[in-house]
């Protein structure tokens, strides 16, 4: 329970920061008061301000409501027990760890946008292979980026693992092959791949991707066993469409939640559960490896609702 | 960017439009279909509110709901709303009535002008230097880029080759020269300060080389990172930048508001740089930071090359989000492709019949330089929304350069030369049919026959010209034995006898 209990420091640590001034929070919202249509309204209000999304926060305000109104729910803070309740149950009790290969090498897939946090996630996730004596090898496909296999190979370097790399400009799908390759001749127990940056409506840059995933399946078949989409916490509704088109080109397995330490609530993940059922599996909270905690729906929810 | 925006607004205000005379009932419930189109847009709550309530306030007074056309009228109200919430009207030019043109960066003389780049993680800040120097060695003028990050790792490095990939790479005669300091660098949270050194050493470097302008590229941090944070104001108090640009990601979310309002409060930004406009966000943040921070949006970011940068207009903007397109953008993007002189060499050309495939493969290239044809054509009125969900295929262009190229000197300027056999070896030579040859020839032939038609004859005789051609030279049903094409050269000959 430790870590639960950091993660959880961390995480309402990191929010109660901004919480000063005019931001009011589902908690200070609730507690204490009968409902009426006024707090309804203002309930409405911090659940769109989480970006949770518009659609979700009117339906669940409204379940609410009709709890009200049948006296199912007489007051705030019951009010605020069906909220987690129901926001909990977005994520059932699955399997939030990361798939391994039965056997050979599991090869890990991480894409997302420009400037989700990629790079450095994928640190995150080394240095936790690491910690429990995996050997890791990395693969810089991101030969687009100017300097991109440089911030790869700088943590390489001190998280002590390998890096194989192509010419910048070159295919990275050439590069995911001879990874994929390197990661078998070596036998090491994990290949991670790191792509370049790319926005969901840039086609070919999407097919790209699409023909990294199949020339690593060809290489190693079942691969890649994770498909990690990193979405940035701050990121609004287009978080929907990153997490649907860069599914249907690579088929993700999970989400790594980012920059979570900022004042942000990333009540987006909430938004791509309703549209597709990929489940959260890492957050980010910080600039070093070992800013990084399993996701945990439980925290995550009372984060949200922190003071 | 903003097409899901425009659907909302063009269908909450159709219903209006057409009416003769509006209630107040009718532009309350319009308004409430808008408020949530705004928030499921990402604008911040309060001020998403707040437009609304300016809108109704104004709608429901007398003179709209008595005007003649209150629909158009409640357009203009919402259009004069968004264009002052996106960013300060276009001051006109009192002779001319066009608005007078503002320079994106303010600088000073003597230079070098200081800009100094801030920003949370991952929202662009050192690609956006990259397309500023760009943008500014375009004009002709010298830049310096100094990496003040420190902390990422390799942050340095890609500033610099950014700064020799548009030295090498960027059009114009400026220069492009780097500032960095690489030893300095260290792991995060232990190079906190050295940024201050560093752009101080810049700042008399920019001056020895004498350049106009010296961009500092910080660290991305958080707003709420105290220590940090303090770094940009210690910065800031060493070297007094005349710009403070802070660098937002178009996708953000509700949290947009806050980390632009923490660093205004603690900068005093001048202006802001919206990055990745170029996505399918709808974007709310750039709704939402001017009227939280006051101050405007100076650039946007569309696209993943050094050149995808422009300047921002509000009312363009406004006007891409009801639908009504950005002709102007789409002029302006067309003369930096195409100079006065060539526009007339052409002009003559397509005159006198005389246009060759040659200058028909130039026109395709400067065409694919502007832009992708969705992003241009997204531009014109009306257009918009109805390609939004068509996958537009730009390889067309390549193919029909690569048809092009197929052919020799001879048959470029002569288009008669193609017979059969020819046609079938270009094709073969571009990898294509030989039917698409043909098209394309077709194609070619009927714009020469058009232009010829059009040139000398009056308005209408034009208009009806035009309307003949319409259904398409390119790619229309083809006429067995094209009889018209050999028509045309027909009488194209005779006309050259």
């Amino acid at each position: 329970m430790a870590l639960f209990k950091k993660a959880f420091q961390k995480l309402t640590g990191a929010l109660g920061k901004t919480r000063e001034g005019s931001v009011k929070t589902l908690r200070t919202i609730l507690t204490g008061k009968p409902l009426s249509a006024a707090l309804l309204h203002d309930l409405e209000r911090a659940m769109i301000e989480a970006d949770i999304g518009v659609k979700t926060a009117i339906e669940l305000r409204k379940d609410i409501q009709a709890g009200w109104e049948r006296g199912e729910i007489a007051d705030g803070d019951a009010a605020l027990l069906f909220l987690k309740d129901q926001l909990t149950a977005y994520y059932p009790e699955e399997d939030r760890g990361l798939n391994f290969a039965d056997d050979g090498p599991t090869v890990i897939l991480v894409a997302g946008i420009n400037g989700a946090g990629k790079t450095t996630s994928i640190a995150k996730l080394c240095k936790t292979l690491r910690d429990q004596n995996k050997s890791v090898l990395l693969a810089a496909c991101d030969t687009f980026r100017a300097a991109a296999v440089e911030q790869l190979e700088v943590w390489s370097g001190r998280l002590g693992v390998d890096v194989i790399k192509g010419q910048q400009g070159g295919d990275p799908a050439a590069v995911a092959f001879d990874a994929a390759a390197a990661a078998v001749a070596r036998g090491v127990d994990v290949l991670i791949i790191d792509t370049a940056g790319r926005l969901q409506t840039q086609k070919p840059l999407m097919d790209q991707l699409s023909k990294i995933r199949r020339v690593t399946e060809k290489q190693i078949p079942g691969a890649p066993h994770e498909v990690i989409l990193v979405i940035d916490a701050t990121t609004g509704q287009n978080g929907v469409n990153q997490a649907k088109v860069f599914s249907e080109a690579i088929d993700v397995t999970g989400l790594f939640l980012t920059k979570l330490d900022g004042s942000a609530r990333g009540g987006i993940v909430i938004a791509i559960r309703e549209a597709i059922a990929v489940p959260v599996k890492f957050v980010g909270l910080g600039e070093t490896p070992d800013d990084v905690q399993p996701f945990d729906p439980p925290t995550f929810v009372e984060a949200m609702f922190a003071e | 960017m903003f097409n899901n925006l425009s659907d909302k607004f063009e269908g909450a205000l159709r219903t209006l439009s057409g009416k003769a005379s509006i209630s107040e009932a009718n532009v309350r419930e319009a308004m409430e279909e808008v408020r949530e189109a705004l928030l499921e847009a990402d604008v911040h709550y309060e001020v998403a509110e707040t437009f609304c309530k300016k809108v109704t306030e104004q709608a429901t007074g007398a003179a709209v709901l008595k005007a003649v056309e209150p629909g158009q009228q409640m357009i203009k109200i919402v259009n004069d709303q968004l264009v002052d919430l996106l960013g300060e009207p276009a001051e006109l030019d009192p002779e001319t009535g066009a608005p007078i043109p503002v320079d994106p960066i303010m600088q000073v003389s003597p230079g070098p002008t200081v800009i100094m780049m801030s920003g949370l993680q991952g929202s662009g800040k050192t690609t956006t230097c990259g397309k500023l120097a760009t943008y500014l060695k375009k004009r002709g003028q010298s830049v310096m880029l100094c990496a003040a990050d420190l902390q990422r790792p390799a942050a340095v490095t890609q500033l610099r080759v950014l700064a020799e990939q548009v030295q090498a790479e960027g059009d114009g005669t400026g220069t492009v020269h780097f500032h960095g300091e690489e030893e300095k660098c260290a792991e995060y949270g232990k190079a906190v300060g050295v940024a201050v050194e560093v752009c101080r050493n810049a700042v008399k470097a920019a001056k020895a080389a004498k350049v106009d302008v010296l961009i500092l590229d910080t660290a991305g941090r958080l707003h709420i990172n105290d220590e940090l944070m303090d770094e940009l104001r210690r910065v800031n108090a060493a070297v007094a930048p005349h710009q403070i640009f802070l660098v937002i990601d178009a996708m953000t979310g509700q949290d947009a508001v806050n980390s632009a309002k923490a660093f205004n409060d603690r900068l005093e930004l001048d202006g802001v740089v919206l990055t990745k406009f170029d996505s399918d966000t709808r974007g709310g943040a750039a709704l939402s930071v001017k009227s939280v921070t006051g101050k405007p949006i100076r650039f946007i970011g569309t696209g993943e090359k050094l050149d995808a940068l422009e300047p921002f207009h509000a009312d363009r903007i406004a006007g891409r989000i009801l639908g009504m397109g950005d002709v102007v953008s789409l002029v302006e993007k067309a003369q930096e492709q195409v100079s006065e002189e060539e526009a007339l060499a052409l002009q003559e050309k397509l005159e006198k019949g005389t246009l060759t495939m040659d200058d028909f493969l130039k026109q395709l290239k400067q065409l694919r330089k502007m832009g992708s044809m969705k992003s241009l054509l997204g531009m014109l009125p009306g257009i918009g929304k109805q390609i939004k969900d068509i996958d537009l295929d730009d390889k067309q262009i390549d193919r029909t350069e690569a048809i092009i190229n197929s052919m020799t000197g001879k048959e470029r300027k002569d288009v008669d030369l193609l017979d059969n056999s020819r046609r079938r070896r270009i094709a073969k030579g571009a990898g294509r049919d030989q039917k698409d040859v043909s098209q394309l020839v077709k194609g070619f032939e009927m714009i020469s026959q058009m232009s010829q038609m059009m040139s000398g004859k009056g308005a209408m005789q034009k208009l009806s010209a035009m309307k003949n051609m319409a259904g398409g030279p390119m790619g229309g049903p083809r006429v067995k034995g094209s009889t018209k094409a050999q028509k045309a050269n027909k009488y194209k000959k005779r006309k050259r006898k």
